[in-house]
């Protein structure tokens, strides 16, 4: 009867506290995205409806399985994407309607095209365009001194440089791979003479470029549109109204407009997307302590939370790894193949499991904290001299005595290195966590390095930098004290 | 021999122990009356120390049977064994994180004693092994060698047990304090009264400290009687050899 009380007062606690969720709304790790959640966050407050926009959670299949898994409602995603990454069995040329279709077996809903495309193109010097007199791509066909310069990206992609060439039988010999970063640099600084870059691309008019023609229809569409989740038609219909509402509001020289405020004045996404709206801007305006104080708690938290789970599973671990040496081995073997998972695909995996934000990061760093503490565990035991454990077995402890008293005390040097180890590793690695909407000082680094701004940079990895030598400091100070003092000395003779 | 012969403490009875190919003890059969004192001596690899592990369950045997108190040691009775057998081991197996106290204090503390009592009774050993009482409280590597030997003698009588198995107890220290210590082996096991195990490769200590004798080789048991036996009455030339070797280092040549 009780039991029945209780599970009724949870339920009167989590159900509106479940309602009050606000609409949350994704962005990938680049400016135009951005600008796209806010301008989605923006209209949706505009119409009295509790968003919240999640930034830069990562690239498509972070947003795309954090969509499916409902961690997510809704994010901006190009038909491109969806006809050659996302879908199987869709036209490459498969106009919204068919995408629709494809798209509500998964519960999946999408807007009309927010009125541009950014697709894949092709650009040149102004100047040396209208020399040569080239316009289109198959112009290029008559000038095979050109030097190509093509995003590592652009260059392997089916749907990249191999199929253009031969779409158009380009003849030019002089393909180079390029960092799409540097490729405006190099195209205005006369080292290759065109590149390839999106159609929405800040830097098409700062560098005075000419995009060219895909006359011969080679390039899929990249119209702009929104994703969400298609429950919400019936749970929040004016917002799935607000996205509709967004369809042919935005052009394609808006957008490159809006690009190139952020990322070329150095404005703020919010901003830009209210004036395009011509709504109030909200921006967030935190100072920078204020931010500094909530980024360094969201990346202890991630720290701590998987550290500890990592220390209150591992120890226990590596005590039984070395009583069983056979099983130990295993469990050593295992944790080291956890240790070869790179960083971001261990990130990624966890999303299934926990969604996206804290969790998933702080589940991805427990399994990064385990190798060192179960390894040091594992040796700080295995290296007690045998005839000291021996002496301890004959005094007629119990096995359990034995551990607590003398060989976790005589390993706890090693023990404690090791947690120090994976603490200091897990500051590093949890800046991570900002690519799957865990925040901490990953954020602002993700941020930089998308508006390319050192400063933004700095103000996470110095934090990070520092954060990782005052755990460093920190654990020496607790590796002392928990020390016995008897450990610490040399013997006298 | 046989009859109403006194209790055997402990006693082997056709009993191997192999280490992979090698035989530590063959067919061993041998017995130590309760309250009696026994030196094993031979060189090393002769089995002397797996025979003190055999005996406290700390190893097992491969073939033949370990008894205790007339009978056969199971698995399950070795803590209670353990705790009334006092252990101790050449280098004397203090625990480096624990004071000369904290070692002592291990067993005792388990068992439910409180500190008072765990201290009095320190204090009391440390007297009878002639340990400065200031050195109870400083860690092993604080100790000079004697003393930490002296400790781990402690920590073997700490629960006043009803044996003792010393295995090479002074074989790490230097010929002075040695000479110290077998003074106070010596008069610890006369007050103490009790089963005494102690193995050593040096024959002229084996005489001071024990009775009786039984010199090993190879696993096995050579000759089994006192230093007498062993120099008028040879069992085979191999005891006389140990014998002749052993004195040859102790006498300076003249």
């Amino acid at each position: 009867m009780r039991r029945w009380m209780i599970a009724a007062w949870m339920l009167v606690l989590i159900v509106p506290s479940l309602r009050a969720t606000p609409i949350r709304i994704g962005s990938k790790q680049f400016t135009e995205s951005v600008i796209l959640g806010e301008v989605a966050r923006l209209s949706a407050r505009e119409a009295g409806i509790d968003a919240e926009h999640q930034r830069e959670l990562g690239g498509t299949s972070i947003l795309w399985s954090a969509l499916e898994h409902g961690d997510i409602d809704a994010y901006p995603e190009y038909t491109g994407t969806l006809t050659h990454e996302l879908l199987k069995n869709v036209a490459p040329d498969a106009d919204i309607a068919s995408l629709r279709a494809a798209l509500k077996p998964l519960g999946i809903g999408i807007t009309d095209s927010l009125g541009f495309s950014d697709t894949y193109a092709v650009g040149m010097r102004e100047d040396q365009a209208t020399q040569l007199g080239i316009s289109r791509i198959s112009d290029l066909v008559a000038h095979p001194q050109l030097r190509l310069g093509f995003s590592n990206e652009f260059m392997d992609r089916t749907d990249g440089w191999p199929g253009l060439r031969q779409r158009y039988g380009l003849p030019q010999t002089q393909v180079r791979g390029l960092d799409h970063a540097l490729s405006y640099r190099a195209l205005s600084s006369g080292a290759v003479d065109a590149i390839d870059l999106y159609s929405t691309d800040a830097e098409i008019p700062f560098y005075h470029l000419r995009v060219l023609d895909d006359d011969r229809h080679y390039f899929p569409h990249y119209d702009a549109v929104f994703l969400y989740r298609l429950p919400l038609e019936k749970t929040a219909p004016a917002f799935v109204n607000v996205l509709r509402k967004l369809s042919g509001r935005i052009s394609e020289d808006a957008m490159r407009r809006m690009n190139a405020q952020v990322k070329l004045r150095g404005e703020k996404e919010t901003a830009v997307a209210a004036s395009l709206l011509g709504v109030q801007s909200d921006g967030d305006g935190t100072g920078l302590w204020s931010r500094l104080l909530h980024r360094t708690l969201e990346h202890l938290r991630l720290v701590l939370m998987s550290l500890s789970a990592a220390v209150l599973l591992a120890i226990p671990l590596g005590v039984f790894s070395a009583r069983t040496k056979r099983l130990g081995q295993v469990i050593m073997a295992a944790s080291g193949v956890l240790q070869t998972i790179p960083s971001l695909a261990m990130f990624v995996f966890m999303i299934p499991l926990f969604g996206i934000g804290t969790w998933p990061a702080a589940a991805a760093l427990f399994l990064y904290s385990l190798l060192p503490i179960v390894r040091n565990t594992y040796a700080g035991l295995t290296g007690i001299p045998p005839d000291l454990r021996e002496s301890a077995a004959a005094l007629g402890l119990p096995r359990s005595v034995r551990l607590r008293r003398v060989e976790l005390p005589m390993a706890m040097r090693s023990i404690l290195a090791g947690i120090k180890t994976a603490a200091v590793i897990n500051v590093g690695t949890a800046t991570l966590g900002a690519l799957i909407g865990a925040g901490g000082y990953g954020q602002p680094i993700v941020t930089g390095i998308r508006l390319d701004d050192i400063g933004l940079i700095l103000e996470g990895a110095i934090p990070a930098a520092l954060m990782a030598l005052a755990v460093q400091g920190l654990f020496e100070g607790v590796e002392h004290w928990l020390t016995p003092r008897g450990m610490r000395i040399e013997a006298r003779q | 021999m046989t009859g109403n012969a006194a209790p055997e403490a402990f006693e082997l009875d056709g009993v191997c122990k192999r280490y992979g190919n090698l035989l530590a003890l063959d067919q061993v059969n041998l017995g130590f009356p309760a309250g009696t004192t026994t030196a094993l001596i031979g060189s090393s690899g002769s089995g002397k120390s797996s025979l003190l592990r055999l005996l406290l369950g700390l190893e097992w045997p491969d073939q033949g049977r370990v008894k205790v108190d007339g009978r056969v040691l199971q698995p399950g009775e070795v803590l209670e064994l353990r705790r009334r057998v006092g252990y101790v081991i050449q280098e004397g197996g203090l625990f480096p994180h624990l004071t000369a106290l904290g070692n002592l204090a291990l067993l005792p503390h388990h068992l439910g004693w409180n500190k008072g009592r765990i201290r009095e009774r320190a204090e009391e050993l440390a007297t009878l092994a002639h340990l400065p009482a200031n050195a109870l409280e400083r860690y092993p590597a604080e100790l000079s060698g004697g003393q930490r030997q002296r400790v781990a003698l402690m920590r073997g009588l700490m629960m006043n047990p009803d044996a003792l198995l010393l295995d090479e107890p002074l074989g790490a220290l230097d010929p002075i304090v040695r000479h110290e210590l077998q003074d106070v082996l010596k008069q610890i096991f006369l007050q103490f009264g009790k089963t005494v195990i102690v193995v050593t490769h040096d024959i002229a200590e084996a005489a001071w400290l024990a009775d009786r004798i039984v010199l090993m080789r190879h696993g096995k048991v050579v000759q089994d009687g006192c230093l007498e036996d062993l120099r008028q009455r040879p069992a085979d030339p191999f005891v006389t050899r140990f014998v002749e070797a052993q004195r040859t280092l102790r006498e300076p040549q003249a």
